[in-house]
């Protein structure tokens, strides 16, 4: 505490010349690229480590896996040199009242100066009954961890947009973050999101000092300002009209386009198709399963999956595609119109936007 | 007589609470608390059973696949589809690699810090502790340098408040490691830290990504074409073959080896721990197809009053075997709540009765979980790598019985050792090394699969849902890494009608049954000396030598009502 980055980097044995290497990569992880790394050296040689508190409500625990897989900065870098992660109930090592001391000690000596990363959604029916921690309801603690946050990044679906247990019929009043806490939330949506997009948009917060440029919905653009299908290898298979028609068919082999499979590539906006997962290894199109359009709120009542899409907005071809394609229920034609709506509009918003949020300092 | 509350659990995936009386420095009674629900399987009616892999996978993100696995294993029960011995091989590969993924990350990052004094590490000669470490493994990376430079790590790390590991039971008199084993073992917390990003490589390159990869109703949905640039390809196969070897050295030469010296300094923790004397295994790697159980590489079956001279026959469809109760559970039951109910006839109504939050204690409380609890033939059983082990054991398998001999020789306790806390965490290491051979044994045969261009991944039969009967039932049972998990279907007109899950934590972690009997996680802390009630770091080896699928925390609270700790968040 008290100590920048860098020297407790060096206090740590590492060398100037891994301290830049180190500074390289969280350059590129934040989207900054080679011209940033002077900016990132020079904020880690004067930086503080901030203290970090990572909540889990309602969730799988699948955003804190994905974080730990994440490729640059390393984990362990992460975890023990950037920032002082104080509180996380899957990794630490204090369990019941000395866990929570380390929560409210952390919010005590760093009050305005910590960052809340949230993962899971909040249960707001019957009194918040649904999710209870140490006997209080995970929206009193919410409130009370906010409170004297200096930013807030809601962790995948479950606290960007409620996921899985906000499909309907939401029997426990799932709600996403952004709808509690009176301050600005970044989303990270995803199920979950996608672990060098989560080390990015952490790394653009300490590093920069300020939130990144977010969309309409919160999310940082530069991660979620395209379209799955956009970006996918196998567009050029879809624009030529060449189709899945049944899963390991000939041309699930030669990688056609998944859009008859029930692909939401196209009405996704992630960075599958250009990040991918696990280090670059592969991501779900990739191995032959259609996107299921796990970062959009609400996708869990926009199927069924395998459903293909009624139209989506964009392109001519589609009615091409839709011609040759099985009938389609009329619920997912009025979801996706809907959705097309809102998709459109945010377009146009996400710019104003952009410059505005560039200004503000945490 | 003091009633010490744990809550939040740490170190474990979810919402947790346990509170045990003690008396005289032994726990005589003890209440374990799921405190968090979804409600998922009240999403699930009305849906697409074919999207229910995808909606049920999100159960968990730790264990991710296990309940994709069971719930297409469940529809295609329900709508007769026999999947391509290709998919199998490829869900069996996915399947043991998460074994080796899991438990490591559960032995080192979760279950570690009950055994290993990460601040006495410092006091370690990193020289002795290369010398102690290359006595008996192999791994490259022991060296004096590379523990002394892990030594410095901690050393500032220290300096700086400890971050994670702040205010951990560092120095209780129950941590009885030399300096030399927790350096050794804290270095490889970190090594493993860094390696489990690449085993799950595997998971991505047939499943897309991990966690959450996809599945699919009928196979997988990958495809293999060593010619097509799109498809499982050589490059694809040869990466994963790298991952395997990697995963095998890093098991073999850092797990195991690991596992036994710390071990070898907790012998006294096969005292305790126990709990339960009955073990439910459904079996699992199936090599034949999913309807031949006797093809498994692990049993199906009961073992009860640790009588393992017979394995009692388990049929998961019989309305009289399964059942769940919610005597002590926070839902009410249409025909009363003393009553048990199989899963095809599940009810999910929810209802809490426990206090008002925030509150100090379920002290009081007839019900005070949100886990039903599950009763095999009205026995209470324990699931996981013990139960699983034992079972094989009992009923004749080779690679299993050789295994268990070999380890206990080395340890140098009887059989009778397994039946507790230490045994239950080194069966988890024993069930690693064994999903580690299969893994080996499925990528060998999935290559001979591919020579013969024998890569079918996917029977359609039964994929459109007008093929399907107006009503169809089905039941997908699985062996997750943390034992017994079953998903129970009911399919009305091409939508699910009724949709019921048991899994691991709830067979081990479950409240008391109507007939008062205790789950795994109660009964195991009963007899358990408690040193500090201050710092229960006995109850949290035991309650973590289960690998728990919730999340928790504890506080110390007296039966007079008194707080021996005052938590604030101000």
């Amino acid at each position: 505490m008290g100590q920048s980055i860098w020297q407790s980097m060096e206090k740590k044995g590492y060398s100037r010349r891994d301290f830049l290497q180190f500074c390289a990569a969280a350059a590129t992880a934040a989207g900054l690229g080679q011209t940033g790394v002077a900016q990132v050296v020079s904020a880690f040689e004067k930086k503080e480590k901030p203290a970090v508190i990572w909540m889990h409500f309602q969730e799988c625990t699948c955003c804190s896996e994905s974080f730990i897989r994440a490729s640059h900065p390393i984990v362990v870098d992460a975890l023990l040199d950037v920032m002082d992660l104080n509180y996380t109930e899957t990794l630490m090592a204090a369990s019941g009242f000395q866990a929570e001391k380390s929560l409210s000690d952390t919010i005590a000596n760093n009050k305005g100066k910590y960052i809340v990363l949230v993962e899971g959604a909040v249960p707001t029916k019957d009194g918040g009954v649904y999710c209870m921690i140490g006997g209080k309801t995970a929206e009193s603690i919410l409130q009370t961890v906010a409170a004297d946050a200096a930013a807030v990044i809601a962790w995948g679906s479950c606290a960007s947009n409620g996921c899985v247990q906000a499909a309907k019929p939401n029997p426990t009043g799932a709600t996403p973050i952004h709808k509690l806490v009176n301050k600005p939330v970044i989303n990270v949506p995803g199920c979950p999101p996608i672990a060098d997009v989560m080390m990015a948009v952490v790394t653009h917060l300490l590093v920069l000092g300020k939130m990144p440029a977010l969309d309409s919905q919160g999310r940082p653009k530069e991660f979620y300002g395209r379209r799955v299908h956009d970006t996918c290898y196998r567009r050029p298979n879809y624009d030529a009209g060449l189709f899945v028609e049944s899963f390991d068919d000939e041309n699930a082999r030669k990688g056609y386009c998944l859009y008859k499979m029930g692909c939401r590539g196209p009405v996704t906006y992630n960075a599958c198709s250009v990040v991918k997962w696990n280090e670059g290894t592969s991501y779900p199109i990739q191995s032959g399963h259609g996107c299921i359009g796990c970062s959009e709120e609400g996708f869990w009542d926009n199927g069924p999956f395998y459903q293909h899409l009624a139209s989506f907005p964009g392109f001519g071809i589609e009615s091409t595609a839709d011609s040759v394609g099985t009938v389609v229920g009329a619920t997912t034609l009025a979801g996706v119109a809907a959705h097309a709506v809102v998709t459109n509009i945010r377009k146009h918003k996400v710019i104003a936007e952009v410059h505005a949020d560039d200004q503000e300092e945490l | 007589m003091t009633r010490v509350v744990v809550d939040p659990v740490t170190r474990i995936e979810g919402h947790l609470r346990i509170e045990a009386v003690i008396e005289n420095g032994v726990i005589t009674d003890a209440f374990s608390a799921g405190t968090m629900i979804r409600g998922l399987e009240k999403i699930l009616i009305g849906r697409d059973p074919r999207d229910a892999w995808a909606i049920t996978e999100r159960v968990c993100g730790v264990c991710t696949t296990v309940h994709a696995l069971a719930s297409v294993r469940a529809v295609e029960d329900a709508l007769g589809v026999e999947v391509p011995p290709t998919a199998e091989l490829i869900r069996n590969i996915m399947m043991a690699t998460l074994y080796v993924q899991d438990h490591v990350v559960h032995f080192y990052h979760l279950h570690a810090l009950d055994w290993v004094d990460i601040v006495n590490a410092l006091k370690a000669d990193p020289k002795k502790a290369a010398e102690l470490a290359s006595s008996y493994s192999k791994w490259d990376k022991n060296t004096a340098s590379y523990f002394s430079a892990v030594q410095d790590k901690i050393k500032a790390f220290a300096a700086s408040g400890l971050g994670i590991f702040a205010n951990g039971y560092w120095g209780h008199s129950a941590y009885k490691l030399p300096p030399e084993v927790n350096l050794i073992a804290v270095a490889h917390y970190l090594d493993a830290l860094e390696w489990q990003k690449d085993i799950v490589k595997i998971h991505a390159v047939f499943g897309g990504k991990n966690p959450h990869p996809n599945y699919l109703v009928g196979g997988v949905p990958c495809s293999i074409d060593v010619n097509e640039v799109a498809a499982i390809n050589t490059e694809r196969l040869g990466l994963v073959s790298r991952l395997i070897s990697q995963a095998d050295e890093f098991v073999n030469e850092v797990y195991i080896p690991d596992l036994l010296t710390v071990a070898s300094f907790y012998k006294d923790w096969a005292k305790w721990g126990g709990g339960l004397s009955n073990y439910l295994s459904y079996g699992e790697y199936p090599t034949k197809g999913y309807s031949q159980v006797e093809s498994f590489k692990y049993a199906r079956g009961a073992v009860l009053n640790r009588d393992l001279s017979t394995v009692h026959p388990v049929n998961p469809r019989d309305s009289q075997e399964i059942k769940e109760y919610i005597a002590h559970s926070w839902y009410s039951y249409e025909g009363g709540d003393s009553a048990g109910i199989h899963p095809w006839s599940g009810e999910t109504k929810i209802s809490y009765t426990g206090p008002k939050p925030p509150f100090e204690t379920l002290e009081g409380y007839e019900k005070y979980s949100f886990l039903k609890t599950p009763r095999w033939k009205d026995n209470a059983m324990e699931v996981g790598p013990l139960a699983r082990l034992i079972v094989s054991y009992a009923a004749g398998h080779n690679d299993v019985k050789e295994l268990v001999g070999q380890t206990l020789g080395k340890l140098g306790v009887p059989l009778g050792a397994l039946f507790s806390t230490l045994g239950r965490t080194a069966a988890r290491g024993l069930d690693a090394a064994l999903a580690m051979i299969w893994l080996k044994d499925f990528f060998a045969q999935l290559m001979e699969r591919v020579k013969i261009n024998e890569v079918s991944t996917f029977n359609n039969e039964r994929w459109d849902p007008k093929t399907w009967p107006a009503d169809a039932e089905g039941v997908g049972l699985a062996e997750a890494p943390r034992g017994a998990l079953a998903h129970w279907i009911k399919i009305h007109n091409g939508k699910i009608d009724n949709y019921q899950l048991v899994v691991p934590t709830t067979w081990n972690g479950s409240p008391r049954d109507a007939r008062q009997q205790r789950s795994s996680f109660e009964q195991s802390l009963i007899g358990t000396p408690v040193a500090n009630i201050e710092q229960p770091v006995e109850i949290l080896r035991t309650i973590h030598s289960f690998d728990p699928c919730l999340a928790c925390a504890v506080h110390l609270y007296d039966p007079q009502g008194r707080h021996l700790h005052k938590v604030s968040f101000e």
